[in-house]
């Protein structure tokens, strides 16, 4: 116990001597998450959106007039004709082209129906449904309303009401992003911290040479990774109180659940990530090295942890991988917990999972830990 | 007064692959001599040294030091021994005081021996306006004999010195190996590989490494009238030209 203390000791004294890393490792991650809740949003919105008018009449200019007073629509640009208009898709000065044909006001109160052209940039297929969405919402809208005006007193009585399904939106009352958004960066910052921190360390010393040191010594393979460990993992505590009172005082993010809950898991979890870093440093002879290792995979278990894109639509391999990815658990475990108030009964799965995960990732960091060669 | 063995080599060997880095050898070395360990670059003169310090598993052969076994014990060698490296291994961004602190703790010293050994040390090497300094501030003659005391901290029986004075001034130098002559006198056994020939006069015995194996082990006295030569130098370069 005593020898691991003097390792403990040691490391807190090197990472409070340097003064680069400190505010590296502190500040910088607290301005991403401040960056990044603002800005990374899914939501879809400054849609540049044109128009070609050809039947210029009132009822055309009553459906433009619903697209302008629509927040998702910022910029409205009016083409004479539909060439023009594609030709400005092609240059990215529109997403989307509305075309209304000629005879629309007529078709409509004569036939009661006609038809609308809509065009839309579809590269980004996901923000292309959104926008979709957003057009059809409107035109349903403006049909209903001309409808309503068209219609007799006597249709009334006849034409089945529609049906309107009315959302009410659990545990993100007001869909706000950064409700969702905070506690799944606030997971990357205390991650990526912790993996690149111990990913460099153990090999740092190796480049130095007093690994070599270390290893004429009687010092005992557990003494030496729990001694590196703890500094960090302190370091990544620290890094997610701070996180959590920004989430709590900037994003004003509802934290129903339990703080101890969410302290406990995010100590095994870190246990997780800093085996992982060890285990990463005592593989490579250069930090370069482990900086790409640790890299290969904190891209993966961000990309696939259900952060930016829904694990649900991922094709079936893809899920099954994403049952080993640490990121994902506690992603989960953050929302669940900060969100909808989960207690430890809830959570128990992951629970055990990360325990194991965490278990298995120490053995392999204690394992490669090699003294003799 | 016959002294006992506190390094015993029999045919120890390694070897990389195809490569044998140290081949068949055999040596002893008694408590507190001062063993030169000499040999030119590449000769396996650091390789030798790991498997006897416990860091480099050898391929076969037979090797005690302290009285345990490189194979089955190495972890009780690393408690008897020091270990000096030509790479210099304090920690830079520690202090003085801090590193020997550090190292005494590693080696289980209790608090007030590292104390009371830290003053000593300081005291002895006169680093009392530095003991708060980081060690990477100071000048490489001072780093080095700060890392020969701090190998010392725990009364190892055998001292293993990798080039110690490499790039040392040779005033520092001197001094140096008046603390290697002073920790011999009491008992402390002394292993130093160097490049320095005028060093290697200063030992008691030495062995000269080419290709692996030893080919001369004696006195440099015995080693300058074996090969008929003034002084070590010519004996090396005699055996490493072949």
């Amino acid at each position: 116990m005593k020898t691991i203390g003097y390792i403990i000791q040691k490391e807190f004294k090197q990472i409070f001597r340097n003064k680069a890393m400190l505010p590296l490792i502190f500040v910088l991650p607290l301005i991403q998450l401040i960056i990044l809740s603002n800005a990374a949003t899914f939501e879809i919105q400054h849609i540049k959106f044109s128009y070609v008018d050809h039947d210029n009449t009132s009822f055309s200019r009553a459906l433009i007039d619903k697209f302008d007073a629509s927040s998702y629509f910022n910029v409205i640009t009016y083409f004479s004709s539909g060439k023009d208009a594609n030709l400005a898709m092609l240059k990215g000065e529109v997403d989307v082209i509305l075309e209304i044909p000629s005879h629309f006001e007529r078709d409509l109160l004569k036939d009661k129906k006609t038809n609308l052209a809509v065009i839309i940039n579809a590269i980004d297929g996901a923000a292309a449904g959104v926008e979709n969405v957003y057009i059809n919402q409107i035109v349903q809208n403006f049909n209903k309303n001309a409808q309503a005006n068209l219609m007799q007193p006597s249709d009334y009585i006849n034409k089945p009401k529609t049906i309107a399904s009315i959302p009410s939106f659990w545990y993100n009352k007001t869909l706000n992003y950064k409700t969702f958004m905070v506690p799944g960066i606030l997971v990357l910052l205390v991650t990526m911290i912790t993996l690149f921190l111990s990913g460099m360390n153990i090999v740092r010393e190796k480049e130095i040479g007093t690994l070599e040191q270390m290893n004429v010594t009687p010092i005992k393979k557990y003494q030496f990774i729990i001694g590196k460990l703890f500094p960090f993992l302190v370091l990544g505590m620290l890094l997610l109180t701070v996180g959590l009172v920004i989430a709590k005082v900037i994003f004003n993010v509802p934290m129903v659940g339990s703080l101890g809950l969410m302290y406990v898991y995010t100590i095994i979890y870190i246990l997780v990530i800093l085996g992982m870093g060890l285990f990463i440093s005592n593989f490579t002879d250069t930090q370069q090295q482990a900086m790409f290792i640790a890299w290969f995979f904190v891209v993966i278990f961000i990309l696939m942890s259900g952060l930016f894109t829904p694990i649900e639509s991922m094709p079936q391999w893809a899920q099954y991988l994403t049952e080993f990815n640490p990121i994902k658990f506690y992603v989960e475990v953050m929302r669940m917990v900060m969100l909808k108030g989960a207690d430890l009964t809830d959570i128990t799965p992951l629970f055990i999972k990360t325990s194991i995960y965490a278990v298995i990732m120490n053995g392999l960091a204690v394992w490669s830990y090699k003294k003799t060669n | 007064m016959k002294q006992k063995n506190v390094i015993q080599v029999k045919n120890l060997t390694k070897k990389f692959g195809d490569f044998t880095a140290v081949n068949n050898i055999t040596f002893e070395v008694k408590q507190g001599e001062i063993f030169g360990f000499l040999g030119a670059n590449g000769a396996g003169k650091t390789t030798a040294m790991k498997m006897l310090i416990g860091i480099s598993k050898p391929t076969s052969g037979e090797a005690n030091v302290a009285d345990f076994d490189v194979f089955t014990n190495p972890e009780d060698i690393k408690k008897n021994i020091g270990y000096m490296s030509q790479k210099f291994a304090l920690y830079d961004d520690l202090t003085v005081k801090e590193n020997i602190t550090f190292f005494g703790g590693i080696y289980g010293l209790s608090k007030s021996i590292i104390k009371q050994k830290s003053e000593v040390l300081i005291n002895e090497l006169g680093l009392q306006e530095v003991a708060n300094e980081l060690v990477g501030s100071l000048p490489l003659g001072w780093k080095q004999k700060i890392a020969f005391s701090v190998a010392l901290l725990h009364n190892p029986k055998v001292v293993f010195l990798d080039e110690p004075t490499g790039g040392v001034d040779p005033i520092t130098r001197r001094q140096f190996w008046e603390m290697i002559y002073k920790n011999a006198h009491n008992g402390t056994t002394i292993f130093v590989t160097t490049h320095y020939m005028d060093e290697a006069e200063y030992c008691d015995r030495v062995s000269i490494m080419v290709d692996g194996k030893i080919e001369a082990l004696d006195t440099p006295k015995n080693l300058k009238k074996q090969f008929n030569v003034e002084n070590m130098n010519d004996v090396f370069l005699k055996l490493a030209r072949g």
